[in-house]
């Protein structure tokens, strides 16, 4: 008997290529399979959906007769309650406006962009330290420390703490991995305790910058007292917890997306080598064709809403597959196509409505520099394995390890 | 045009003039180079200036963050065109079809498409709006000579009228610090497109913010001083405000007079045109070849029972010129109609204001999201038991969902639960619109008398 859908997603040997199963999906743009969540495959619907305000993040509103093979584990035991992204406005509005305020506009403009000559010097420093041409994991030695590093110095992690850091993001990043053949005990505890000294660390951290702030976002946000009031310390940890952990697992995967995708349209990333520029557009066609986020597992419905003649009851879980709705033909011309020329691009790859990506321009920019720069510097690169092997994860899609070999490194 | 090939010709060859060089007449005019018109094309506009962007105007402008002149639009293809900038349009030959300018010169056309907007209401009193100090905000070069007014740091700044543009103004000024007192008809700002609910929300904004709010008056006059600069405005309850400078911000008269006696539909209330943007002649018979697009457009909408709207919204500007550019190169079975739901944003007071649908058509509101209190909420309006309008204070990326209730003609109030739905939106309330025939600002028009020979129009002007 064929499998079902839902298995066929969560099936790790389906993970290089999950497209042919998307397509199978939006033959029924509201799939649901027997007490499981109702998948939403199609662009338009997704997209109403990120836009309904009947639609909560907040897992306390769903049904407990809502069976979902992603669920986490009981929160409870976890000592942080949950970030932004598990929130519902008000109190979502409140700290992603409260978090904003040191990141992005209106009041913190030139965040990002100040960030310009690190990022260039951090992506500059690993691949001088990229060693032996012929034999390259670029998700070990590049994707992966990249992002954790800048999102250390957003913070204001001293620099050596990092690997510490490495270390818990690590561990807890493989515990959203809903892997079946791990022994999901053994798996809660890892997480479990690694959320618990990163809690302790960064509570002592926070403390430290409370008497003695920088210029670094954690500092800005222990202290702020905007008209929003100042965050509880229990509110700065999970919100730090969050931007750390949502702040580089996407990224670490978009950044090898890309180069796998690139190393598999050469003629894209000669283009790219001889012009950086195009790494603006490359980035997004690639947020749209491998978005490193494939699909939003955390929805529920705070009412019976009918999508596509479907009536999805109250407490119901929703999977929204943003990957699926990113190739949806009745979106976008030729969606299976790779093609940085593409103008006509809103694609869903960060989201959409109030949780839409809150580190997308930070994002964005480490994946422009991290590209173009691998472009410019890696002589002759090419891929070892094709396709390489894939972490289990089916919602943070993305290579293990990208083996890769070049001829040399340029200057 | 009967497919015996001349409209295939038209494409080739004919003539296309746009009469408004700004954002209509642009986005027209790349529209057309766009889906293939290879003829000559005109643009005229009565400023020297290529088309630029206005709603930076009010707002970037005024604080100092964009010099008037950079704020070119963003051009997104060439339109190859012969630009008679500087020259305003001055008739119109229906029976020729020929364009008249102010310069004497003649243009003919094939295609002709009407963009020529709105401009500014002028302070009514001749003399006393030529006083030094007295400004409206609707060009570049009005926005200029204001921001450098302001720059030099006025001890107050007076501003008349508090709909968007005077809101927008009097946020600017509050945010460079300078006295601002604003002086309004209705009973709150914004309360003629949002209604008294909201408007008592924009009065909250605007007096946290310092301003100087004085509703349900009116300025009578304006005081200059020996060297005729403007020293003191009176006020309607007998007050006076000391100011050096006033901005008139009292809506907008549609400029259509260069069409008077052309015989085409055009009058203060703008271009009546059918929905795919075709003029309609005084006798309401749809022209062929003259199309009208952006403010000065009115065009009957089908979600709304096919009242005529006149918006001036910079994207119904937007797309009614590409409508009309499609509309004006197509076979008549191959003409699309405008049916764009209105959406309008401002910003002021740091907030983020939308609109979607038309507000002001609605009686009741419902806060369905939010709360008034805190300035952050989504207002849902309702009509004869549909959701008609929504508008949000920072709240603009719920809006796609609230549209789709208005495009799908939803039941109002609507019943379900929310997100973050709190204790005032529990139940609609009246949205508390003024009366309309007592305007707040813009002039209206009202019919008079009964039998067909003394049945007379009026028009009443904003003050
Ligand atoms: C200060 C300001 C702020 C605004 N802010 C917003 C906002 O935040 N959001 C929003 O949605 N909208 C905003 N708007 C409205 C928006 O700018 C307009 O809807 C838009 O400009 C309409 O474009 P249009 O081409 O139809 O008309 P216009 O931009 O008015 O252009 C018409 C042009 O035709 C010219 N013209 C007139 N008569 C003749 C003639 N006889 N011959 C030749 N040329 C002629 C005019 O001089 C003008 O250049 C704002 C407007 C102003 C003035």
């Amino acid at each position: 008997m064929t499998q079902s859908l839902l298995h066929q997603i969560l099936d790790h040997a389906n993970r290089a290529n999950p497209y042919p199963i998307y397509e199978q999906l939006r033959k029924t743009p509201v799939h649901h399979e027997d007490g499981g969540p109702y998948v939403i495959s199609t662009y338009y619907e997704i997209r109403s959906l990120l836009h309904d305000p009947r639609i909560s993040s907040d897992a306390r509103n769903l049904a407990s007769t809502a069976r979902d093979p992603l669920a986490e584990p009981a929160r409870e035991e976890s000592a942080l309650p949950p970030g932004f992204l598990r929130l519902d406005p008000p109190e979502h509005d409140r700290l992603r406006r409260m978090t904003n305020r040191p990141f992005g506009p209106p009041h913190s403009p030139h965040r990002v962009d100040g960030m310009r000559g690190e990022l260039h010097d951090i992506v500059s420093g690993l691949i001088d330290g990229l060693g032996d041409p012929g034999r390259i994991d670029l998700v070990e030695q590049f994707s992966y420390p990249f992002p954790v590093t800048v999102i250390c110095r957003l913070l204001g992690v001293p620099r050596e703490d990092e690997a510490r850091f490495h270390t818990w993001a690590d561990t807890l990043a493989a515990s959203l991995d809903p892997d079946p053949d791990a022994d999901p005990t053994e798996r809660g505890k890892g997480a479990h305790d690694a959320r618990m000294e990163l809690g302790m660390y960064l509570a002592g951290l926070i403390e430290e910058r409370r008497t003695n702030p920088g210029e670094d976002m954690l500092s800005q946000l222990a202290t702020a007292k905007g008209e929003d009031g100042p965050m509880t310390t229990m509110e700065l940890l999970s919100t730090a917890a969050l931007l750390l952990i949502a702040g580089h697992e996407t990224t670490v995967n978009l950044i090898t997306n890309g180069m796998l995708t690139l190393l598999r349209r050469p003629d894209v990333l000669e283009r790219l080598r001889a012009d950086p520029r195009l790494a603006v557009p490359i980035v997004e066609e690639l947020l749209r064709f491998e978005p490193p986020v494939q699909l939003v597992p955390q929805r529920t419905t705070l009412a019976d809403i009918e999508v596509r003649g479907v009536t999805i009851p109250k407490g119901a879980s929703l999977w929204l597959v943003l990957a699926s709705g990113n190739r949806d033909p009745q979106r976008f011309e030729d969606p299976d196509r790779f093609d940085p020329d593409r103008r006509d691009i809103q694609h869903l790859g960060l989201g959409s409505g109030i949780h839409s990506c809150f580190g997308a321009p930070l994002a964005r920019l480490e994946t422009q520099f991290a590209l173009s720069e691998l472009a410019r510097r890696l002589e002759n690169p090419r891929l070892l394995e094709d396709p390489p092997p894939y972490r289990q994860n089916a919602v943070l899609r993305g290579p293990r390890h990208l083996p890769i070999a070049c001829d040399g490194i340029r200057p | 045009m009967i497919g015996d090939g001349s409209l295939e010709r038209f494409r080739r060859e004919g003539r296309i003039v746009v009469v408004g060089a700004s954002l209509a007449g642009l986005r027209a005019a790349e529209t057309l180079r766009d889906k293939g018109f290879a003829g000559s094309l005109t643009m005229i506009g009565d400023e020297p200036h290529e088309p630029y962007d206005r709603p930076p105007l009010s707002k970037q402008v005024l604080l100092g963050k964009a010099a008037a002149e950079r704020t070119a639009l963003p051009r997104l293809r060439s339109v190859d065109a012969t630009w008679r900038l500087g020259v305003p349009a001055a008739g119109l030959d229906m029976a020729a079809r020929r364009v008249r300018l102010a310069d004497g010169d003649e243009v003919p056309y094939d295609r002709l498409l009407i963009a020529t907007g709105v401009r500014a209401h002028p302070w009514p009193r001749e003399a006393e709006a030529q006083l030094d100090g007295v400004f409206v905000l609707r060009t570049r070069d009005d926005s200029a000579a204001l921001a450098r007014r302001l720059e030099a740091g006025p001890k107050r700044v007076l501003v008349i009228g508090a709909g968007f543009t005077g809101s927008e103004i009097a946020s600017a000024c509050r945010e460079r610090g300078l006295a601002v007192t604003v002086a309004e008809r209705g009973a709150a700002p914004l309360v003629g497109a949002l209604g008294g609910v909201v408007g008592a929300v924009a009065a909250e904004m605007q007096r946290e913010h310092g301003v100087d709010l004085r509703c349900g008056v009116m300025v009578t006059a304006l005081e200059g001083d020996a060297s005729g600069r403007v020293r003191a405005a009176q006020l309607s309850d007998g007050s006076t405000v000391e100011t050096d400078v006033v901005i008139v911000s009292l809506g907008a008269t549609r400029n259509t007079e260069w069409l008077a006696g052309s015989g085409l539909g055009a009058g203060p209330r703008g271009i009546a045109c059918d929905a795919g943007c075709r003029a309609f002649d005084i006798r309401g018979i749809v022209t062929d070849d003259i199309y009208a697009a952006g403010d000065v457009a009115r065009c009957p909408h089908p979600l709304f029972g096919y009242q005529f709207l006149s918006l001036e919204h910079w994207g119904n500007a937007v797309s009614q010129a590409r409508i009309a550019a499609h509309n004006m190169i197509s076979e008549s079975t191959d003409r699309i109609p405008h049916m764009e739901v209105p959406a309008f944003w401002s910003s002021q007071f740091g907030v983020n204001i939308k609109s979607v649908g038309v507000p002001s058509l609605g009686t009741e509101i419902l806060i369905s999201q939010g709360s008034l209190k805190d300035h952050r909420f989504l207002g849902v309006y309702g009509y004869q038991g549909r959701v008609i309008g929504a508008v949000a204070f920072d709240h603009a990326r719920w809006l796609p969902f609230y549209q789709e209730l208005i495009e799908t003609t939803a039941p109002f109030p609507p019943s379900f639960p929310t997100v973050d739905r709190r204790s005032d939106g529990q139940r609609p309330i009246d949205a508390d619109f003024p009366d309309p025939s007592v305007p707040t600002h813009g002039p209206t028009v009202t019919l008079g008398g009964y039998s067909p020979a003394d049945r007379r129009m009026t028009f009443t002007p904003a003050h």
